[in-house]
């Protein structure tokens, strides 16, 4: 049937097919262009961030100092940390956004097709700048990621260009953000309602709100770094009543909202996923919806939780520690219902949901060590070392990249209108899970028993664990080269079905493979839209 | 492309802008970057950067505004532009609420911490002994040296009064142009960008008062920082609010807007009443407490 109805969907053009040439992308309104545009750039970031990661772990991979300057190292940490978060990992996700939201609650495009452009276009610029630095007087910035003064403003020539390409991220998210939100209000299939909409939907919708709320948060706090630095302000500066830890304060409560930013659609990724494999509706649809709605609330009060070393109130040590573990229970719900989703479904295991069940489970290990961190006294003791790496790392890399993975897996038939190649999908999926796990498990160890993070050399105690860390590093990154082969060649594979998955749901399995052009150029009929949904 | 039936999507063509708005974005923070690096040929690649950007804003609403008279946006494409407004102004409120948090911290605690409250004796006796937490001002330190306040009379409560009274101006516009009294709205449109490009004046008027005789500087210490930051920042938006105001009267003495198609006033009514209500904010918390 799907065929019939995407021929019914399709009819009636408002625009001409693609322009051709370099102007279909540089002045693209069309957001399964830019999507595509977003997922490249988010690739190609991915592996330049890549890189620099590669660069930490052979310096690592004995102890002593052997092949780069230890202020180069600390570039590499800081420039690996702001690529990966801002240039790899969101932009992956706006890329799926950009694809499947329109796709999904049956829109012509995204709501404000032309910012969407102006949103993607702004990256490349915002990277070439913070690129550039590598090659500036001085160094890229090495202060980390976090940015925090003092320390950041030793930054040589790079400081005004980290902290204007941060500017530029910000905008381009702010505008990607609010591009969503008017989508999803404002483009939905007649009666979609809001409970109807796909978790992937709800969970972006959800995310953009906290973009909104905190880059230009972040913003601020730069901009209040470049006053001091330049304009002689005292924000961070104790002698004239300021102080550093302020920033701290600002930076955080961005910084929380944002590690949910990268998380969220995650969590909508694999929802779509989990029920297509185990051929059930998703368990506990509402509660999702309402799980994901309480740990955007809950992100908004928990930021401290990354300062309980730099000195605070106790009664802000317990606050921020009793609100932070409150975020457990709203993340055991989601993995309850993915769970029980599985629960007597009748499961095959294609990559996609390989890459989904990787995430739940390895998700779920950070989840936990993130519970651990969370207690203001143990707190004390893992602070600033390599538990904590191992921490942020299980979130963002079996958690959040997986999910990108496995969403990458789940549309790519959709986009290419051909099947990849399973077999070697499944053994991305199985390198990366090895090699993810021989990198980042043993961190945890190295953290407890005080490896610091952020530094180029180590006591000869942590050689062992540090090595089997940077075999996995490596293993883990030459893993990704057989996920770009398999999508430079995923035109060769079989024809794909409209529906493409046989327990697939929603309005985007009704239009064909690969989805043409222009897609719902008249909102979907009721009756459509219903069969969709059940 | 003509079509807009109620149930008919609308998508606009490609477009160049965009792409001009990234080129000038890049000249633009280049050229500020290397010119705070010292590079003095950073500023023309900034005032480059800017002549791109305003050329690009300039032809992207141009035509906006060219297919809006056209009649090719219908009531979808409005209700779309109007929640974008909603969560740009959004948005811009919580830049301001960084610069706000950034007062109430130092007010209510880097700087009694750093007179020695709460478990801060030591703080204080070995930092700063003899230090007593005080607000306004420039620190334990005296960074910016000495300096008067700006108290919330004179200049500032002018300025209140203007901007509160513009905000009940450019409501009187709006009921105008919903009941379609062009004569009426053009009237109040314009004393509201007056009274809006006054404030801008007398905010003039203050910093060069604050600088010459309060020796009030962005260099004073937290209250410094604080205080030209805030309505720094504040000033800027007015000063864009009162030229998309001036933009806006010029449309309504073209023949632009209808009492049922004016997403451009109202979003710009919007944004008047933001730069408002932050005034309001301002008021209380910078000036007057
Ligand atoms: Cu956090």
């Amino acid at each position: 049937m799907s065929s019939t109805v995407a021929d019914a969907l399709d009819h009636e053009h408002d625009d001409h097919g693609p322009t051709k040439g370099i102007g279909r992308w540089l002045f693209s309104t069309n957001h399964k262009d830019i999507g595509t545009m977003y997922l490249i750039f988010s690739l190609t970031m991915f592996f330049i961030g890549g890189a620099m990661a590669m660069v930490i772990r052979s310096e690592l991979a004995v102890p002593g100092l052997q092949f780069v300057h230890p202020e180069f190292f600390n570039s590499m940490t800081t420039m690996h940390a702001l690529i990966m978060v801002f240039g790899a990992v969101m932009p992956a996700f706006v890329g799926l956004a950009n694809w499947m939201i329109p796709l999904m609650i049956g829109a012509p495009d995204m709501a404000l097709p032309r910012m969407n452009n102006w949103s993607f276009w702004i990256l490349p610029v915002a990277f070439g700048i913070l690129l550039s630095t590598l090659l500036m007087p001085g160094g890229a910035p090495a202060s980390g990621w976090t940015m925090y003064p003092p320390l950041v403003l030793q930054t040589g020539d790079a400081f005004p260009f980290l902290i204007f390409s941060v500017h530029l991220m910000g905008i381009s998210s702010i505008m990607g953000a609010i591009n969503v939100i008017v989508t999803i209000i404002n483009m939905r299939a007649p009666d979609m309602s809001l409970l109807k909409m796909p978790m992937f939907v709800w969970m972006w919708l959800i995310t953009a709100y906290l973009l909104i709320a905190v880059m230009p948060v972040l913003a601020g706090a730069v901009t209040m770094l470049l006053t001091d630095q330049f304009f002689g302000t005292s924000f961070f500066l104790a002698a004239g009543g300021g102080d550093p830890v302020m920033f701290q304060h600002i930076f955080w409560f961005f910084g929380h909202p944002e590690v949910y930013i990268m998380i969220l659609p995650a969590f909508g990724v694999v929802s779509e996923i989990i029920p297509t494999f185990s051929r059930k509706k998703l368990f506990g649809h509402d509660s999702m919806v309402y799980a994901g709605s309480s740990i955007a609330f809950l992100s908004f009060i928990v930021w401290a939780h990354h300062m309980f070393t730099v000195g605070m109130p106790l009664t802000g040590q317990m606050f921020f520690m009793f609100a932070t573990m409150l975020i457990a229970v709203p993340t055991g719900v989601k993995v309850f219902n993915w769970v029980a989703t599985m629960w007597r479904g009748a499961m095959t295991f294609e990559t996609p949901m390989l890459f989904s069940l990787g995430f739940v489970f390895l998700f779920t290990i950070g989840g936990f060590s993130g519970l651990m961190l969370a207690i203001a006294p143990a707190d004390i003791q893992y602070h600033d070392t390599y538990f904590v790496v191992a921490h942020f790392h299980y979130v963002l890399v079996p958690g959040s990249v997986f999910a990108i993975m496995a969403g990458a897996y789940y549309w790519l038939p959709k986009w290419t209108g051909h099947m990849y190649n399973e077999t070697l999908g499944k053994a991305h999926f199985w390198l990366s899970t090895i090699f993810v796990n021989l990198t980042f498990f043993p961190m945890h160890f190295l953290g407890l028993a005080g490896m610091p993070r952020r530094i180029p050399d180590y006591s000869t105690q942590f050689a062992d664990f540090n090595t089997i860390a940077s075999i996995g590093a490596f293993g883990f990154g030459l893993s990704q080269l057989i996920f770009v082969w398999i999508v430079v060649t995923a035109w060769r594979g079989e024809k794909a079905t409209d529906r493409v998955w046989e327990g697939s749901h929603g309005l985007e399995w009704t239009v064909p493979s690969p989805a043409p052009w222009h897609t719902f150029t008249t909102p979907p009929k009721a009756r459509i839209a219903q069969e969709a949904f059940e | 492309m003509t079509t807009h039936s109620e149930d008919h999507y609308y998508v606009p063509h490609g477009s160049h802008w965009p792409v001009v708005g990234s080129v000038g974005l890049l000249f633009l923070m280049v050229g500020v970057s290397s010119w705070l690096n010292g590079a003095g040929a950073g500023f023309y690649i900034m005032l480059t950067g800017v002549a791109v950007l305003v050329f690009m804003i300039t032809g992207w609403f141009a035509e906006v505004i060219r297919e809006s008279q056209k009649g090719l946006y219908n009531d979808q494409v409005d209700k779309s532009f109007r929640q974008g407004m909603f969560w740009f102004i959004f948005s811009e409120v919580m830049f301001f609420a960084a610069f706000f948090g950034a007062l109430f911290y130092a007010r209510n605690m880097s700087v009694p911490w750093l007179g020695g409250d709460s478990n801060n004796f030591f703080t204080n006796l070995l930092l700063w002994e003899g230090y007593e937490s005080t607000w306004p001002t420039d620190g334990p330190g005296g960074i910016g040296g000495e300096y008067e306040a700006m108290g919330p009379f004179g200049l500032p409560l002018i300025n209140t009064a203007l901007l509160l009274t513009s905000s009940i101006t450019v409501t009187i516009a709006h009921h105008a142009l919903l009941a379609g009294k062009r004569m009426r709205l053009s009237i109040f449109l314009a004393a509201t960008f007056v009274l809006g490009f006054i404030f801008v004046y007398m905010q003039g008027v203050e910093y060069v008062e604050a600088y010459q005789h309060y020796n009030l500087k962005l260099t004073t210490g937290i209250y410094g920082s604080t205080f030209f930051m805030l309505t720094g920042f504040h000033g800027m938006h007015v000063t864009i609010g009162a030229i998309m105001l001036t933009i806006i009267f010029f449309r309504v003495l073209k023949g632009h807007f209808s009492p049922d198609h004016h997403f451009a006033f109202e979003a710009v009514a919007w944004y008047w009443h933001f730069v408002d209500v932050v005034w309001v904010g301002l008021y209380v918390f910078v000036y007057w407490m």
